[in-house]
């Protein structure tokens, strides 16, 4: 029981994941598959995020310096150089702890490719309802068996 | 289709007026707003994407409450493909320029006379083309769905 | 002369990037291009210079062996990179020279098939398709995998509704597959979340080395090779997540169809064997279960159940995807057999299959451009209306079969030996009778074309009407490259063998 509790975020993004998976298979509605595909993939986002969260760390935004000074951007001048010490650096330069930041950059990226997944996904709808003038699939498949019988009569 | 005397918030009819007057004082804002995650990117949380889509938010916003046409006047669709054409080539042209000073492609440090002024400014050049890609084509979607079906009339609310 | 010679040091040098940068530029200045000309001319130079790039890559990894390139000079394991190895530079070439013939194939075909209004945006589709197919093969860094994957899928899936203008089937087909390919890719990128968590790192490499490190991982590294290889899958079209496939193939523009099938599944092949070698390894308990008893299970099945359902279609088209799922069983089996050999024999067929389809269905859409030709029925008598089209579908389709001097026969040949050298003579006996169903499935079409007469259109038979010469070029490029295969001419099968076997060596080598 206790590792629900501590890992409560896993149970979260399991319980969202197996969510929108089923909406997915089980809708025949064209919009409700692409709410429970958005449901899917926003569980990855949070999977993602959750991952990132250092215990106890900071944001990870560099706290010594603030401002046009040249000091914020020595780490990446730094880092520029020789990649492969600029993290060595950067540890040894400051005590603070910072959670980790690259999961939410890739995060970032995961959640543009979803909108614009979704945006085409509504689009095709869109297209679907003005040929078909339907959105459900039992009816659209009702349609095109009609389609493909008159197809062949001829 | 709604008549622009029945738009114009003179008209003490309206019953959209609070939304009307307090819009147009926030949207400036909003646009300002995603200029401010824009260029504050380079040292805090922010950057093209977030700003892209605050700057879209705010036409969106202007569309929903003074209706599509308006926003076409104010935002044509025919900056859509421009804007995300020219996006692609802020982001893509500084990496060729890196290229043409001798870098690797995307390598800001060629970019000025010392490294770290070349990574301040790539990082800048880029998310302005992150930016401008992202506000068009978040105006994009909208149009795209948006002039899909008539205007809401007034009754309808 | 030394080939190598003639290109630039740049080009070299750069040459990884620059082969998905400029048709990702390219992509983005043709959508605002007013005119269809310039367009077609945009996409034909840009495929052109990749094409002539991936070759001089090719040509620079046999000489100087792999190369890394760093992404704005941030050397791995933090940035990213890409990466030409003896795996990669084979495919890029594949799918730059693919992408050459069908945008020569596609002036004439896509007059025809897409609106008028949509004709540069549909180039621009396919040149940001394209640039995300190069992307995924040559990058090294996994969560850059993912983000290329969905570039070319989300331009694809836009791609294929563009057939609507032809059949409206097209818009349900493209709903479908994208929705399988989100949760393909969606499930690809569990599995980059789990493998990140386990290693720490997104570098192809750096995560070869840990896993190594490590003897293969805790159970999350286990998860995440179960995720990665479903997703892949999908993507693959692996035999029982291929129900996107067909309708996909169908009823997309016939240009769509061409580079789809012979570069799409492709692409996603090579990260399979990317992944499950390269960073996962066979020695791995699990990754040697996994394949040894589900790649070669789904591969036997579907090479089985897809010929026999190939047999039963009444659409050409059709009839082809379900073939092109059983031909995506050969290269899993050759997959799973994980030998020196097998793998060999796989990355042949992945090679030589794209040269097939790619041949088959650039004749395919020649039909249709002159006589609306879908059904397998209308075949009747077109070896006497369109004898040179006719021919170059006859080569490809004898190679597919697997018939001797064609590139199906040294595949087939190689894969059976390789079964047969590991004791698996069942596998033997699955290749041949596949083979069989195979000549049942494109005998028939050959026969009406063959032995029937001529359809009579308005009262008088139909005359002779040869498909334009933009289309008849790159089909007989593919026929001829089909048959130089498999007989060795300018020794082109050894060229293809030895490709083959590098790859193979590279991935067994462990490491990447």
């Amino acid at each position: 029981m206790s590792i629900i509790f501590e890992q409560y975020n896993y149970a979260i993004v399991i319980i969202l994941m197996m969510t929108g998976l089923y909406v997915v298979f089980a809708s025949r509605n064209l919009i409700k598959k692409l709410v429970g595909l958005s449901i899917f993939q926003t569980s990855v986002f949070l999977l993602y995020i959750t991952i990132g969260k250092v215990s106890g760390g900071q944001p990870p935004i560099i706290v010594e310096s603030h401002g046009a000074d040249h000091a914020s951007l020595e780490p990446v001048l730094v880092a520029a150089a020789n990649a492969k010490d600029a993290v060595a650096h950067a540890a040894s330069k400051s005590d603070v702890l910072y959670s980790n930041p690259l999961p939410h950059v890739l995060i970032l990226t995961a959640i543009v490719v979803g909108v614009a997944t979704l945006a085409i996904g509504l689009a095709l709808v869109v297209r679907i309802r003005e040929t078909y003038g339907t959105i459900e699939e039992d009816e659209i498949e009702a349609l095109d068996y009609q389609y493909n019988l008159e197809g062949t009569a001829d | 289709m709604s008549n622009p005397e029945q738009q114009s918030p003179d008209n003490m009819q309206d019953p959209h007026l609070i939304l009307r007057i307090i819009s147009k004082f926030l949207i400036p804002f909003i646009a300002l707003f995603a200029f401010y995650v824009q260029f504050h990117g380079d040292f805090g949380p922010g950057g093209g994407f977030q700003a892209g889509v605050i700057l879209a938010a705010s036409v969106i916003l202007y569309a929903l409450i003074f209706g599509l046409d308006a926003a076409k006047k104010a935002f044509p669709p025919s900056w859509i493909r421009i804007g995300m054409t020219i996006g692609v080539l802020l982001y893509g042209g500084t990496g060729v320029l890196a290229w043409i000073l001798g870098g690797e492609f995307l390598n800001y440090s060629v970019l000025a006379h010392d490294a770290a002024h070349g990574q301040h400014y790539g990082i800048l050049a880029i998310e302005l083309g992150v930016l401008t890609t992202v506000a068009t084509v978040m105006v994009a979607i909208f149009y795209a769905f948006g002039s899909r079906q008539p205007d809401l009339q007034n009754e309808d609310w | 002369m030394d080939v190598l010679s003639l290109f630039p040091a740049w080009l070299l040098e750069h040459g990884a990037a620059f082969a998905i940068v400029l048709p990702l530029l390219m992509g983005a200045i043709t959508a605002i291009l007013p005119s269809r000309t310039l367009a077609w001319w945009t996409a034909f130079i840009v495929t052109l210079v990749v094409t002539v790039t991936s070759f001089g890559l090719v040509l620079n990894m046999l000489s100087e062996g792999a190369t890394i390139y760093s992404m704005g000079g941030w050397d791995p394991p933090h940035g990213i990179s890409l990466v030409v190895d003896a795996l990669s530079a084979p495919v890029l070439l594949l799918i730059s020279a693919m992408a050459v013939l069908t945008v020569v194939y596609g002036m004439p075909a896509t007059v025809a098939e897409v609106e008028p209004k949509k004709r540069a945006p549909f180039y621009a589709a396919f040149l940001i398709c394209f640039a995300g197919l190069m992307g995924m093969v040559v990058t090294g860094d996994a969560f850059n995998v993912f983000v290329f994957l969905e570039v070319s899928s989300i331009s694809t899936y836009a791609l294929v509704a563009m057939g609507s203008a032809r059949d409206r089937r097209a818009l349900t087909a493209s709903y479908n597959y994208l929705i399988m390919g989100s949760i393909g890719a969606t499930f690809f990128v569990i599995g980059l979340g789990f493998l990140y968590m386990e290693t720490g790192t997104l570098n192809m490499a750096d995560m070869a080395r840990i896993l190594a490190d490590l003897d293969g991982g805790s159970r999350v590294a286990k998860v995440a090779f179960g995720f990665i290889i479903v997703g892949l899958g999908l993507k693959l079209a692996m035999f029982p997540l291929h129900t996107w496939l067909p309708g996909a193939y169908a009823y997309a523009p016939s240009m769509m169809t061409i580079f789809l099938a012979s570069t799409a599944t492709k692409a996603a092949l090579y990260l399979l064997l990317r992944f499950s070698f390269t960073i996962f390894d066979p020695s791995f308990d699990y990754v040697g279960v996994l394949m040894k008893y589900l790649l070669v299970g789904v591969g036997i099945v579907g090479m089985i159940f897809a010929s026999l359902q190939a047999i039963f279609q009444t659409d050409v088209r059709r009839t082809l995807a379900f073939s092109s799922v059983a031909q995506v069983g050969y290269m899993l089996l050759g997959v799973g057999l994980a030998t020196a050999a097998g793998l060999a024999a796989g990355y042949l067929h992945l090679l030589n299959h794209a040269i097939i389809k790619g041949g088959l269905f650039l004749a395919l859409g020649a039909f249709w451009y002159r006589f609306g030709i879908t059904r397998i029925d209308d075949f009747e008598g077109l070896s006497k209306t369109m004898p040179l089209t006719m021919a170059a579908f006859t080569v490809s389709a004898l190679s597919l079969i697997g018939v001797p001097f064609t590139a199906g026969f040294v595949s087939k040949v190689n894969l059976a030996t390789a079964a047969a050298d590991k004791g698996w003579w069942w596998a033997v006996g699955v290749i041949v009778v596949t083979s069989v169903l195979a000549i049942i499935y494109m005998g028939r079409i050959l026969l009406l074309a063959y032995f029937g007469d001529a359809p009579e259109i308005d009262g008088e038979k139909a005359k002779r009407n040869e498909a334009p010469l933009m289309m008849l070029v790159p089909m007989w490029v593919l026929a001829i490259m089909s048959i130089a295969i498999g007989s060795n001419i300018f020794n082109l099968g050894d060229n293809f063998v030895g490709a083959a076997e590098a790859a193979a060596r590279l991935l067994l080598g462990g490491g990447a």
